[in-house]
C-alpha cells in the first residue's frame, strides 16, 4: 500500500483555502484533515491514526472539493493549490452514514459486554452520525473464533473493522509485521502468517496494535477475574507491585488530563479494593541498575582491560519484555550481547516469594504476586518457563493500566478524588531513578547516575545540573550521546570492591551510549551493531519496544498520540525531581531498601551467586522459528 | 485472428514511426502527441501529450515508461490482439514515449492469462536489440538507450488501474494508490512513470508514421483518430474492429451483425448500458467513452443475470480497501439476488440507489467509482423489467402455515 505521505510541508509557501466558507491559510503540503481539525473543523476518521501513515481506506473522513466528480478522503489529501472545500454536504453525509452502515453489517459484537464500551471509534461514530435503522442488517452470530492463545493479546475478528491500524502499526512503529491484509474482495481481511493465533507468530506482545485499534478487535488478555478470586480467597496474601508508568496514566482513565500522576492515590485505591500490600516496582528498577550496571563495569573491564570478549559489548538492556523477544527472534546469534540481569517486575516476583515471605513468616505458596504495568508484554514475561526462581510462579498476574482502572471502576471509586498514601515495607518509596524508568532513555539516565557516582565518587549534581542527564533524553527513535568520565577518579565503593581492582582505566574515558525505543527503531540499531556499524562502538545501549517507552505501553489507557505521551513522559520527570525537593533519594545506589537487601539478603553484592540465582536469567534463540514458545 | 475490418496498424511499417521521431527534439515529439488530440485509450481517456508533457518536466535520475496490458476489462480483448499482431509499434511507442520523457526503462505489465504471449515477445524484443531499436544508441542516435522488460500480472483487475499497478510491480498487494501525488510525479519506487494502455502506444508510433495531422483529422472535435473496440455477446461476427472516433453505436451494431438487440453495455463491467432507444449515441469521449469493449445483449437476455455476473466480479475483484467498495459490491450482489427472488422492497431498492450513488463517489479508485454503473443504469432503463418478478417460494412460509 501506498502509505507513505509523499508531499513535503512547505512552510514558506502559504494557501488560501476555503473550508465551508471559511477563509483559511496553511502551508504547502498540509494534508486536508490536519488542515481542517486545526482550524476547529470536525472531519470524522476511522482508519487515519497520529502515528501512522495515511492508509485513505475507510473513506470516513471525505469530502467534496469544488470541481472534482468524487469526494476525497482528507486525510491523505495533501494541499498544493487553492481549493474549496464543503464537510458536510448531502452527498458527503449520505457516503458517511452508508459507509457506517455498511461496516454494522459485518460487525458482530455486544457493546455492553465489550471492554471498548465507551471508548470505540465505531461506537462513537455510530451515534455520531445518528444510525437509527440498520437497512444492511447487524450479525448476531460470531463467523470467527475468538484468540485467545496468546498470554498478552486477545483477536476478536468479529470486532474488525478493517482500518488496517494494527498492520500499519506493527510495520511502521514496530518493525515486525505480524499482520497482514489477505484476500481480495468480499474475502479480504486482516490477518496473521498463515491465519495463526498471536501466540505462534513472531509478535513480541507489546500491544502497540491494541492501543491504535479503534474498536474491541484486539484487546489485551484480562486477568481481573484472576486477581478479584485470589482478593476474595482469605488464605491468600495478595500483593501488588505498580510501575511508574502506569500511575503517570491512570488518571486519563477517569478523565483527567494526561500528564496527571496518581501515585499515591493508587495506593490507597488498591488498598481499598483489597490488596494486602502495595509496593513500588521502583524498589527492583534501582536494583536492576545495581545488577545490571555491576554488570556493565564488569563488561567494560573484561573487554577494555583484560580483553575478553566473551561477554560482549556493547551491552543492551534487558529490562523490557518486548524487546527481549524481538532480539531472541531478529539477532538470536548476539543474545550474549543482553545484560542477563531481570525486569524489574521479575525481580521483584522472586523477590517476594523469597526474601519478604521469609521476612514476614509468610508461606509463600500462600502469596499471590500481582504487577501492575503499562505492559501486555508483562504478561507474556511472567508466564515465561524460566521466570519461577523462587520455586512458584515469581509473578501470577499482570494488570495492564486499562485493567487495573475497570477494578478501580468496578469497586465504586472514583481515584482522583481518593487520599493520598504511602507504599508498605519493607520496599519502602525507591528513588527517582526507578521513576524515570518508564521514559525511553530512563533507564541509561538512572544507571549513568549510578555508574559515574561509583566512578568518580563525586555527585552526579557536580557533573550534571540537576542530576538530569538531558543527552539521553528526548523522544527520537534513535539517540546516542557520549558522556565523559572526568579524569579523576575515586575509590572502588565496597559494594562491588572485590569485582574491579581501581578505576584508573576509565579515568578520562569516553562512555558511548545509545537509546532507542520503538522496534522498528532498535531494529536499526541492532542490524548496525550486526554490521558492525557506529552503534557497534557503543558500550551501553538502551531499548523500549514501545515507541516513547513504557509511558506509551501496550497496556496504557486508550487513546495514545504524541502529545499524550509527551504529557506522560514530562509527570515522570516531574516525579523524579521531587523526589530530590522532597529530600529523598534520586538515585538507585542511594535507596535504603536496596542497600538493606544488599546486607541481609543478597550478602555477595550485586553479580554475586544469590543475585544470579534470583535476579538474572537467560534468553532463548528464537530466530525464525514461532511457535507457543 | 478475429480481425474483422481493416485495422490502420496492418498499413503502418516498424521503424518509420521511430525514426520519425528521433530525428525530432524531446520536445517536438511532445508536442506534436499533444497536437495529434491522441487520448489514453485504456478507459479514462486522459490526454497522453499532457502527461509526457508533466512527466518530461520532472526532474528525477530515473524514470519509467509502463505499458499496461493488464486489459481486465470484461469483454476486452483487443490489447491481446495488438500484441499478436503489431507488438513492434507497441515497443516502438514506447521507446519513443521513454525519449520523449526522458526515462530509459520500459515495462511491460502483462495480463497473466497472456503468459502464451511472452515467449514471442521476448523473442522480438530481443530481435529490436540486434538491430539496434532497443538497448544503447538507438538507431545509433547518440544518448538515446531504451530497454524493455516484461512483468506478468496475477488476475487481479483492480491491478489494471495505474497506481495498483504500480503497488504491484514494486512486490506490494494490489491496492489502489492516494492522489495526488500522481504517477507522472511518483510512480513505480517513487519516480516519474508514464502509465499508457498497449493500443495508446501503438497509436503513438503510427502518430510519428503518418504524421499528427493525419490523426488529428479523424474522428471528432476532442476526440482525435480511430478506435479499437472489441466487441462480443449477441452479434453474428464477434472480433475486433477499428472505427472512426464518433461512429454511432447502431452503425457498430451493424456491422458486427448485431442480433435484436435490446441493450450495449459500453467500457465492459465498469461502463454503462446505452439502451436501443440511445443506439444513435457515438462512440467518442464526448458521449460515450469506453476502454474498448462493446457487449451486446439480445431480447432474450434476462438483465439480472447479466447484472449478478458482473456483481460477482466485482464483489470479487475489489481490492478491498475501501469499506465502501469492499461491501458496498456485496450488498449490491446480494440487492440483486433479492430482485431476482422477488423479494426486495421498494424501500431496500432505494436505499441501494443511495448505496450505488455512495460508491460512485466515495470509492478511492475508478473500480469502485464505476462498479455499480450497470446497476443504476439498469434500474434507469428497464425498471419494469426487473421489478416484480414472481417470488420464489418461501420455505419458512410454508413451514409457518403447516405448524
Ligand atoms: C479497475 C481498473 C482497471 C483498469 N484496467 C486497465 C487495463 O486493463 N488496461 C489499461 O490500459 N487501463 C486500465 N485502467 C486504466 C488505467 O488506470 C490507466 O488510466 C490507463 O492505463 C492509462 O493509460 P492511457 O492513458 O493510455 O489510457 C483501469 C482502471 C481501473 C480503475
Ligand atoms: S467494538 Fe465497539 S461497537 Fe463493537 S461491541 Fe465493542 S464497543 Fe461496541
Ligand atoms: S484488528 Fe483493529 S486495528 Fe486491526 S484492522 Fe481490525 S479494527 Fe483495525
Ligand atoms: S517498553 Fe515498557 S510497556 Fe513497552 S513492552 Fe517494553 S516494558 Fe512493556
Ligand atoms: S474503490 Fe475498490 S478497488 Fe478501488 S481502491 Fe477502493 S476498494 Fe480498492
Ligand atoms: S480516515 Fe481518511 S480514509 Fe479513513
Amino acid at each position: 500500500m501506498n502509505k507513505e505521505t509523499t508531499t513535503k510541508v512547505d512552510a514558506t509557501k502559504m494557501i488560501d483555502i476555503v473550508i465551508d466558507d471559511r477563509k483559511i491559510s496553511v502551508p504547502s503540503g498540509t494534508m486536508l484533515l490536519d488542515a481542517a481539525r486545526q482550524n476547529g473543523f470536525h472531519i470524522p476518521t476511522l482508519c487515519y491514526h497520529e502515528d501512522l501513515s495515511r492508509a485513505g481506506g475507510c473513506r470516513l473522513c471525505i469530502v467534496e472539493i469544488e470541481g472534482q466528480r468524487a469526494l476525497t478522503a482528507s486525510c491523505a489529501y495533501p494541499i498544493t493549490q487553492p481549493i474549496k472545500v464543503k464537510t458536510t454536504s448531502r452527498r458527503v453525509r449520505e457516503a458517511r452514514k452508508t459507509t457506517l452502515e455498511l461496516l454494522l453489517s459485518e460487525h458482530c459484537g455486544d457493546c455492553y459486554s465489550c471492554v471498548r464500551n465507551g471508548n470505540c471509534e465505531l461506537q462513537s461514530l455510530a451515534k455520531e452520525h445518528g444510525l437509527a435503522k440498520l437497512p444492511f442488517g447487524h450479525p448476531t452470530e460470531k463467523a470467527f473464533a475468538l484468540d485467545t492463545l496468546s498470554p498478552s493479546i486477545v483477536r476478536d475478528m468479529d470486532k474488525c473493522v478493517d482500518c488496517g491500524r494494527c498492520v500499519r502499526t506493527c510495520k511502521e512503529l514496530q518493525g515486525i509485521g505480524v499482520f497482514e491484509t489477505v484476500g481480495r474482495g468480499n474475502r479480504k481481511g486482516i490477518s496473521t502468517f498463515q491465519n495463526k493465533p498471536m501466540a505462534e507468530v513472531g509478535c513480541i506482545n507489546c500491544g502497540q496494535c491494541v492501543n491504535r485499534c479503534p474498536t474491541g478487535a484486539l484487546t489485551e488478555k484480562d486477568s481481573t477475574e484472576d486477581v478479584w478470586a485470589a482478593i476474595n480467597d482469605p488464605t491468600k496474601h495478595v500483593v501488588i507491585q505498580t510501575a511508574p508508568a502506569p500511575r503517570a496514566a491512570v488518571g486519563e482513565e477517569f478523565g483527567l488530563d494526561p500528564g496527571n500522576a496518581m501515585t499515591w492515590e493508587l495506593n490507597t485505591a488498591l488498598r481499598q479494593i483489597g490488596f494486602d500490600k502495595v509496593f513500588d516496582t521502583n524498589f527492583t528498577a534501582d536494583l536492576t541498575i545495581l545488577e545490571e550496571g555491576t554488570e556493565l563495569i564488569l563488561r567494560l573491564y573484561k573487554n577494555l582491560v583484560e580483553k575478553d570478549t566473551s561477554q560482549p559489548l556493547p551491552q543492551f538492556t534487558s529490562c523490557c519484555p518486548g524487546w527481549v523477544k524481538f532480539f531472541e527472534h531478529v539477532h538470536p546469534e548476539m543474545l550474549a550481547h543482553v545484560s542477563s540481569a531481570k525486569s524489574p517486575q521479575q525481580m521483584f516476583g522472586a523477590l517476594i516469594k523469597t526474601w519478604y515471605a521469609q521476612l514476614n513468616d509468610i508461606d509463600p505458596e500462600s502469596i499471590v504476586s500481582v504487577s501492575l504495568m503499562p505492559c501486555s508484554a508483562k504478561k507474556f514475561e511472567c508466564n515465561r518457563p524460566e521466570m519461577r526462581d523462587s520455586g512458584l510462579k515469581d509473578v501470577d498476574f499482570v494488570l495492564t493500566t486499562r485493567e487495573c482502572a475497570k477494578m478501580i471502576r468496578e469497586a465504586g471509586i472514583h481515584l482522583p478524588s481518593l487520599p493520598k498514601s504511602d507504599f508498605d515495607d519493607p520496599f519502602g518509596t525507591a528513588t527517582g531513578s526507578g521513576v524515570i524508568f518508564g521514559n525511553t532513555g530512563g533507564v541509561m539516565e538512572a544507571a549513568l547516575r549510578s555508574v559515574l557516582e561509583f566512578v568518580t565518587g563525586l555527585k552526579v549534581e557536580d557533573i550534571f545540573e540537576n542530576a538530569n542527564i538531558l543527552p539521553v533524553r528526548g523522544m527520537e527513535g534513535c539517540r546516542f550521546a557520549e558522556v565523559k568520565v572526568p579524569e579523576k577518579v575515586g575509590p572502588v565503593p565496597p559494594m562491588i570492591a572485590h569485582l574491579v581492582p581501581n578505576w584508573e582505566w576509565l579515568a578520562g574515558q569516553t562512555l558511548r551510549v545509545g537509546i532507542a525505543h520503538g522496534t522498528k527503531n532498535a531494529r536499526k540499531i541492532l542490524d548496525d551493531v550486526a554490521d558492525g556499524g557506529f552503534f557497534s562502538t557503543c558500550h551501553f545501549i538502551e531499548v523500549m519496544a514501545c515507541p516513547g517507552g513504557c509511558i506509551g505501553g501496550g497496556g496504557q489507557p486508550i487513546p495514545t498520540s504524541p502529545a499524550i505521551r509527551q504529557a506522560r513522559a514530562d509527570a515522570i520527570y516531574k516525579e523524579d525531581l521531587a523526589y530530590g525537593s522532597k529530600g529523598s533519594v534520586r538515585k538507585s545506589h542511594e535507596n535504603p531498601a536496596v542497600l538493606r537487601i544488599y546486607k541481609d539478603f543478597l550478602t555477595e553484592g550485586p553479580c554475586g551467586p544469590k543475585s544470579h540465582e534470583l535476579l538474572h536469567t537467560s534468553y532463548w534463540p528464537r530466530g525464525k522459528f514461532i511457535g507457543s514458545w | 485472428m478475429n480481425i474483422r475490418n481493416e485495422v490502420t496498424f496492418s498499413t503502418i511499417r516498424p521503424r518509420d514511426g521511430l525514426k520519425a521521431a528521433l530525428e525530432k527534439s524531446r520536445t517536438e515529439v511532445v508536442d506534436d502527441i499533444l497536437r495529434s488530440g491522441l487520448k489514453g485509450r485504456g478507459g479514462a481517456g486522459f490526454p497522453t501529450g499532457i502527461k509526457w508533457k508533466l512527466a518530461a518536466e520532472e526532474k528525477a535520475d530515473e524514470k519509467y515508461i509502463i505499458c499496461n496490458a493488464d486489459e481486465g476489462e470484461p469483454g476486452t480483448f483487443k490489447d491481446r490482439v495488438i500484441f499478436s499482431e503489431w507488438a513492434d509499434l507497441v515497443f516502438e511507442g514506447m521507446t519513443i514515449a521513454g525519449y520523449a520523457v526522458g526515462a530509459k526503462t520500459g515495462i511491460i505489465y502483462l495480463r497473466g492469462e497472456y503468459g502464451y504471449l511472452r515467449q514471442a515477445l521476448e523473442d522480438k524484443l530481443a530481435a529490436r536489440h540486434q538491430e539496434g531499436l532497443l538497448g544503447d544508441k538507438i538507431m545509433g542516435k547518440e544518448g538515446v538507450s531504451f530497454d524493455i522488460h516484461i512483468h506478468m500480472g496475477c488476475g487481479a483487475y483492480v491491478c489494471g488501474e495505474e497506481s495498483a499497478l504500480i503497488e504491484s510491480l514494486e512486490g506490494k498487494r494490489g491496492e489502489a494508490r492516494n492522489r495526488p501525488p500522481f504517477p507522472v510525479a511518483k510512480g513505480l519506487f517513487g519516480k516519474p512513470t508514464v502509465v499508457n494502455n498497449v493500443e495508446t502506444l501503438a497509436w503513438v508510433a503510427a502518430i510519428f508514421a503518418l504524421g499528427p495531422d493525419w490523426f488529428k483529422h479523424v474522428g471528432t472535435e476532442k476526440s482525435s483518430g480511430y478506435k479499437l473496440l472489441s466487441i462480443s455477446g449477441d452479434v453474428a461476427k464477434p472480433g475486433v474492429y477499428e472505427f472512426p472516433m464518433g461512429t454511432k453505436i447502431s452503425a457498430i451494431l451493424k456491422t458486427a451483425g448485431a442480433d435484436r438487440p435490446k441493450a450495449a453495455v459500453v467500457g465492459g463491467a465498469s461502463g454503462i448500458l446505452v439502451p436501443a432507444k440511445d443506439f444513435k449515441r457515438a462512440i467518442c469521449f464526448e458521449d460515450v467513452s469506453t476502454g474498448g469493449s462493446v457487449i451486446v445483449l439480445s431480447e432474450d437476455r434476462d438483465f439480472l443475470d447479466i447484472l449478478e455476473n458482473f456483481q460477482e466480479f466485482f464483489a470479487d475483484e475489489s481490492c478491498g480497501q475501501c469499506t465502501i467498495c469492499r461491501l458496498g459490491n456485496v450488498k449490491l450482489l446480494e440487492g440483486i439476488r433479492l430482485l431476482k427472488e422477488g423479494r426486495c422492497t421498494t424501500k431496500h431498492l432505494q436505499k441501494l440507489c443511495t448505496l450505488g450513488a455512495a460508491m460512485q463517489a466515495a470509492s478511492k479508485c475508478g473500480l469502485g467509482q464505476a462498479s455499480p454503473n450497470m446497476f443504476l443504469s439498469v434500474l434507469q432503463h428497464f425498471k419494469g423489467e426487473v421489478l416484480g418478478r414472481p417470488q420464489a417460494e418461501d420455505h419458512f412460509a410454508n413451514k409457518r402455515k403447516a405448524s
